[in-house]
C-alpha cells in the first residue's frame, strides 16, 4: 500500500493546483469545445459521477447527522455528555496532542536529513518512513501487543516494573504515533527536495549557524507543507480505529478513544449516543477537507 | 572554512579524506532524532514480531493459516477487495474524468468530497454504512423486498471496501488526466478519429498504467481495512469474516501464535502488493515521458 | 486546392483584444503560404481556425469553393503538424504513421504499404518499430509529417513545426521541408515567428500583428516594400530614425526628406533603413559635418562585419558590410565616415511615402 494516503494526497495536490490555476483568458486545460464529447454524453457522465459520489459519500455524511440529531437537540447533548463519552473525547485529544507535535519534530528532522545530505542507507530510511502505509492497521496494533503485551517479548519485564503499555494510554499513544508519523515527513520532504539547498548554503557562507539557518531560511519556505502535514496527521490521530482497537483493551471510561467509544455505544444499542460522537468525528473530517482545500494552493506558491 | 576547504589548503596530500555527508550543519542531531524515533516506533516493535514469529513451529503455523476458517477469510478479504477495486476502477475513472475535464456547479465540493474516506474514522464510516444498508435504512429499505441483502451479508463487505478505496483510483488518475497532452487528442481528431476512437486508442492506453496503480492501491487498502467492515458485515465466520477480524479474535483469545501467523500472511501479501505497486508506478512514469 | 480565409474574427475573452480580428488571405494551390508574426499575433489561432481546431466567431473558411466553416476538424481532410510533435507516445512509429488509416478501417496490407512509402518519403526507413522516446527531436517531427500525410490530405498545416528543435536541426529541416514540398506539391500554410524561415520557404507571406493581417505579399514585396514600420522592422533587421514634420521637410539624422504637401505639421515620421543598405564612404574632408558618422564599435561576424555608428544627431545606426568592403575601406573604431541613407523607406505616421 505504498504511498496510500500520501500518494493520494500528492495526486490531490496536483489536481487542486491544476483546478486553481485555470488562467483568466480561457480554460487552457480543457480541450477546446471542438474536441470534447457531445453534450448528452457529458451530461450523462457528470450525472453518473455525481450519483456515485452521492451514494457513497454524501449519504453517509447525511445519515450520521440525521441519526445523531434525529431525536432532538437535547437528547444529542445529553448523550454526548455521558461520562464515558467525555472521557473518550479527552483521551482522543490527549493522544493527538502528544502524537502530532512529536511527529512534527520527527517529520521535519527526517525531511532535513534526507534532503540535505548524502549517506548510505538513505533509501532504506525512506522505505521505513513509508512502512505504516503498507501495513494493515490491525497488524500495526498487533506488533505492539507482541512486543509490550502481557505475553509479549517485553511483557514480563514491564509487569515486573509495574509498567503498563498495552491496555493503557501509552500503548494507545504509541500505536497512534506509528500509523501517523509518516504524514508530516512525506509532505515536507518533497518540498525540501524541490527547493534545493541553495538558500541554506548561501546563509552558511554568510556565517549563519545551524539553528539560524533552519529557523530563518528553511522554515518559512516549508511552513505550509508542515501545516498541511499537521492537518492530515491530526485527522488520522484522532480518527484511527483499527490499530488503537487492538492495543486499547476497551476498558470503559479509561482506554477508549472516540472512534472506539462509537463502537461500544453502537454495540450497546445506544444509537443516538454512538452517532452523536460520530457526528463530532464527521465534523472533524469535514473541517479537515475544508482546511486541505484552503491550504493546498498556498503550498504551491513557493 | 569547511573540512573540504581545509583539506585542499593543507600542503600534505592525505590519501584518505574524511567522508562528509554535506556542508550544512545539523547532520548528527537530525539523523539522531530520526533514527531514534524510527527505532522506538518501528524497528523495536517489528523486532518483536520477528521474534514471536520465530517462536512458531512450522506445524502450528501451517495449521493456523490453512484452517478452514482462515481460508474463508482469505476468500472474503481478497475476493471482496478485488471486486471492490474493480468497481472503484470503473467508477473512479468516470469521476476523475468528470473532475478533470468538465465544469459544472458544485465541482469544487465534489472534488473535496472524494477525500472523505481518507479523512473519516473508519468506525464512523462503519456505523453510517450499516445504518444506510440495513433493513430499515434508506437503501436497505429499497433492496430488502427484492431479496437483496447488503448489511450482514458478503455484499456489505464489498460496499464498505468500495467506500474506503474510492479516493485511491480517483486521485491516482486525476493528475495523469490533467497532464495528458491535449495536442495528441487534437492530432487524433484531425487524423479522422471519432471521439470514441480517440478515447480508446489514444487516451485510455495512456491512462492504463495509472489506472492499474490505482486499482492496486484500492485493493491493498481494502484488504487491510477493519473498522468500516466489521459493523456492516456482521462478522459471521466463514461468510463475512475478514482476515483482520480473525486476527483480533485470536488476540482476544490470547492465541498470540495464531494471530502472529495470520499477520505474517497479511504482511507477505502486503509486500507482494507493494512490489507490484512500485513496478506499476515505475511503468507509469516511464510510459508518459516519451 | 486553395484555401480562402474571409474576415475571420476569434475571441477568447468577452472583453479585451480579440485573438484574431477580421483576417483575410488566400493560400494559393500548391504553394507555401506563411503566417508570420511575433508571439501573440494570432497566427497560430488563425491556423487552428483553418484546421477546425478552433471555431471562428465571425468569418468563413473556404477550401476551393466549399465553405468548410461548419465542418468538424476530423472531416476536413487536412494534415496538421504540431510544434511539440504530439506523437502518440505509447504507439510505435509504425502505428503513429498508420493511425489515420487505422481509424478509417484500412487493411493490414494497405497500412503496411503506406507506412513504408511514407517512411521512405521522410527518410526514416528502418525506424518503424521504434517508440517516439527513442527518437531525436528532428526525427520525431519527421514522423509527425509522415503521420499527417498518411491519408493524402489536400492541405498541409504546419504550426511552428521546427520551433521545438535546436537551431542547427531547424536549418536542416528547413531544407528538408523544401524538398518535401517539391515532391508533394501540397498547398501548405506554415506558421512561424522566424522571418528567415518565412523568407526562405514561402511563395507568399501574410504578416500579422496583434490579431490583424498587416500585409500580404511575396517575400520580396514584404521585404523591399513594407507597408508599415512594423512590417519593415519585423521582417529583416532595421534601423529606425525618427523625426517630425516641420513645414514641408523633415530632418532625420543626416537625411533631409521632403514630405507631400498637406502632411500634418508636427506629424511623426519614421525612416527605416536596413543595415546592409547604408552606404559608407571614407571621409576625405570635403563633406560637411551633418552627414558624418563616428564608428563606435566594430565586430567581425564571419562573412560580414557589423559596425555601430553614431550620427551627429546622436542617433545610433547599425551598418553591415561584407568582409571585402570593410577591408577595402580600412576602417577602425573612432573613424569618421560619410553616411548615405538614401535607401531608407520613410513613413509618415503609419503609411509610407
Amino acid at each position: 500500500m505504498a504511498d496510500a494516503w500520501a500518494s493520494a494526497h500528492e495526486a490531490t495536490r496536483s489536481a487542486d493546483v491544476a483546478l486553481a490555476a485555470v488562467p483568466a483568458g480561457g480554460d487552457n486545460r480543457l480541450p477546446p469545445p471542438a474536441m470534447s464529447e457531445p453534450w448528452p454524453v457529458r451530461l450523462l457522465l457528470i450525472a453518473f459521477a455525481l450519483g456515485f459520489l452521492g451514494l457513497f459519500v454524501v449519504l453517509p455524511i447525511l445519515s450520521v447527522f440525521l441519526e445523531a440529531f434525529g431525536q432532538g437537540l437535547s437528547t444529542y447533548v445529553s448523550r454526548l455528555a455521558q461520562p464515558e463519552s467525555l472521557a473518550a473525547i479527552r483521551l482522543t485529544l490527549v493522544t493527538a496532542s502528544i502524537a502530532v507535535p512529536l511527529n512534527v519534530v520527527f517529520g521535519v528532522s527526517a525531511a532535513w536529513v534526507v534532503s540535505k545530505y548524502r549517506f548510505p542507507g538513505k533509501s532504506l530510511l525512506v522505505t521505513l518512513i513509508d512502512l505504516p502505509f503498507s501495513v494493515s492497521p490491525v497488524v500495526s496494533g498487533l506488533i505492539y501487543v507482541l512486543m509490550f503485551g502481557r505475553r509479549g517479548v517485553l511483557g514480563p519485564w514491564l509487569e515486573a516494573h509495574g509498567l503498563r503499555i498495552i491496555f493503557a494510554t501509552p500503548g494507545i499513544v504509541l500505536a497512534t504515533i506509528f500509523v501517523t508519523f509518516p504524514f508530516v515527513a512525506r509532505e515536507v520532504l518533497p518540498i525540501m527536495q524541490d527547493q534545493g539547498n541553495d538558500e541554506e548554503e548561501a546563509a552558511l557562507t554568510l556565517g549563519a549557524g545551524g539553528w539560524r539557518i533552519f529557523w530563518q531560511v528553511t522554515l518559512p519556505k516549508v511552513k505550509w507543507g508542515i501545516l498541511y502535514g499537521v492537518i492530515l496527521c491530526n485527522a488520522r490521530s484522532m480518527g484511527e480505529f483499527g490499530a488503537v482497537s487492538v492495543v486499547s483493551g476497551h476498558i470503559r471510561g479509561e482506554t477508549n478513544t472516540m472512534p472506539l467509544q462509537v463502537e461500544i455505544l453502537y454495540n450497546d444499542y445506544d444509537t443516538v449516543g454512538a452517532f452523536a460522537l460520530a457526528s463530532l468525528l464527521m465534523g472533524l473530517a469535514l473541517a479537515t477537507l475544508v482546511a486541505k482545500k484552503i491550504i493546498e494552493p498556498r503550498q504551491f506558491r513557493r | 572554512m569547511s573540512a573540504a576547504e581545509r583539506a585542499s589548503v593543507a600542503p600534505a596530500p592525505s590519501p584518505r579524506r574524511r567522508w562528509v555527508p554535506g556542508v550544512l550543519p545539523g547532520f548528527r542531531p537530525t539523523l539522531g532524532v530520526t533514527l531514534t524515533y524510527l527505532s522506538l516506533i518501528v524497528l523495536i516493535p517489528l523486532a518483536g514480531l520477528v521474534l514471536k514469529t520465530a517462536e512458531l513451529s512450522w506445524a502450528d503455523f501451517w495449521r493456523t493459516v490453512s484452517g478452514a476458517r482462515a481460508l474463508a477469510t482469505y476468500r472474503i478479504s481478497f475476493g471482496g477487495a478485488c471486486i471492490a477495486a474493480l468497481v472503484n476502477a470503473a467508477c473512479g475513472l468516470i469521476v476523475a474524468w468528470v473532475l478533470a475535464r468538465y465544469r459544472f456547479p458544485g465541482k469544487a465540493i465534489a472534488d473535496s468530497l472524494v477525500d472523505l474516506p481518507l479523512a473519516l474514522p473508519t468506525s464512523v464510516a462503519g456505523i453510517a454504512l450499516t445504518a444506510i444498508y440495513s433493513k430499515g435504512g434508506w437503501i436497505g429499505r429499497l433492496l430488502e423486498p427484492h431479496g437483496i441483502h447488503v448489511a450482514f451479508a458478503p455484499a456489505g463487505v464489498v460496499v464498505a471496501m468500495v467506500f474506503v478505496g474510492l479516493p485511491f483510483v480517483v486521485r491516482t488518475i486525476q493528475p495523469v488526466l490533467l497532464d495528458l497532452d491535449p495536442q495528441a487528442e487534437e492530432a487524433s481528431c484531425v487524423l479522422g478519429a471519432t471521439r470514441l476512437q480517440t478515447f480508446r486508442k489514444v487516451i485510455f492506453p495512456a491512462l492504463l498504467p495509472s489506472l492499474m496503480t490505482g486499482f492496486a492501491l484500492a485493493f491493498a487498502r481494502a484488504v487491510g481495512e477493519y473498522g468500516s467492515i466489521v459493523f456492516i458485515s456482521g462478522n459471521m465466520p466463514l461468510r463475512t469474516e475478514i482476515v483482520p477480524l480473525l486476527i483480533i479474535t485470536k488476540l482476544d483469545q490470547y492465541d498470540y501464535p495464531g494471530a502472529t501467523a495470520l499477520a505474517v500472511v497479511m504482511l507477505a501479501g502486503s509486500f507482494v502488493l507493494l512490489m507490484t505497486i512500485n513496478a506499476l508506478q515505475a511503468w507509469s512514469r516511464r510510459g508518459l515521458h516519451g | 486546392m486553395n484555401v480562402s480565409v474571409k474576415n475571420v474574427t476569434k475571441r477568447f475573452t468577452a472583453k479585451g483584444t480579440p485573438a484574431v480580428f477580421d483576417a483575410s488571405f488566400t493560400a494559393t494551390s500548391g504553394a507555401i503560404t506563411t503566417l508570420l508574426g511575433p508571439s501573440g499575433s494570432g497566427k497560430t489561432t488563425l491556423l487552428r481556425v483553418v484546421a477546425g481546431l478552433e471555431v471562428a466567431d465571425q468569418g468563413q473558411v473556404f477550401f476551393d469553393d466549399r465553405d468548410v466553416s461548419r465542418v468538424p476538424a476530423r472531416s476536413r481532410g487536412i494534415g496538421f503538424v504540431f510544434q511539440a510533435f504530439a506523437l502518440f507516445n505509447h504507439m510505435t512509429v509504425r502505428r503513429n504513421v498508420a493511425y489515420a488509416l487505422e481509424v478509417r478501417g484500412a487493411s493490414e496490407e494497405e497500412k503496411r504499404k503506406r507506412v513504408a512509402e511514407l517512411l521512405a518519403l521522410v527518410q526514416l526507413e528502418g525506424y518503424a518499430d521504434r517508440y517516439p522516446r527513442q527518437l531525436s527531436g528532428g526525427q520525431r517531427q519527421r514522423v509527425g509529417f509522415a503521420r499527417a500525410l498518411a491519408c493524402r490530405p489536400s492541405i498541409l498545416l504546419l504550426d511552428e513545426p521546427f520551433g521545438a528543435l535546436d537551431a542547427r536541426v531547424r536549418v536542416e529541416l528547413r531544407e528538408w521541408l523544401m524538398q518535401l514540398h517539391e515532391t508533394t506539391k501540397l498547398t501548405t500554410i506554415l506558421v512561424t515567428h522566424d522571418q528567415d524561415e518565412a523568407l526562405e520557404l514561402s511563395a507568399q507571406i501574410v504578416v500579422m500583428d496583434q490579431g490583424r493581417v498587416v500585409q500580404v505579399g511575396s517575400p520580396s514585396d514584404v521585404y523591399d516594400r513594407p507597408r508599415t514600420p512594423f512590417v519593415a522592422s519585423f521582417v529583416g533587421t532595421a534601423n529606425v530614425l525618427r523625426g517630425r514634420v516641420e513645414g514641408e521637410r523633415v530632418a532625420l539624422g543626416s537625411l533631409s526628406v521632403s514630405v507631400p504637401s498637406g502632411t500634418r505639421d508636427g506629424a511623426e515620421v519614421r525612416a527605416i533603413v536596413r543595415p546592409h543598405d547604408v552606404r559608407l564612404a571614407k571621409n576625405d574632408g570635403e563633406q560637411a559635418g551633418r552627414s558624418l558618422g563616428t564608428i563606435t564599435r566594430m565586430v567581425g561576424l564571419g562573412a560580414h562585419v557589423k559596425l555601430q555608428l553614431e550620427l551627429p544627431s546622436h542617433d545610433p545606426v547599425t551598418v553591415q558590410l561584407t568582409r571585402g568592403e570593410a577591408d577595402a575601406m580600412g576602417l577602425a573604431v573612432g573613424d569618421k565616415v560619410v553616411v548615405d541613407l538614401a535607401e531608407a523607406k520613410v513613413f509618415v505616421e503609419d503609411y509610407s511615402i
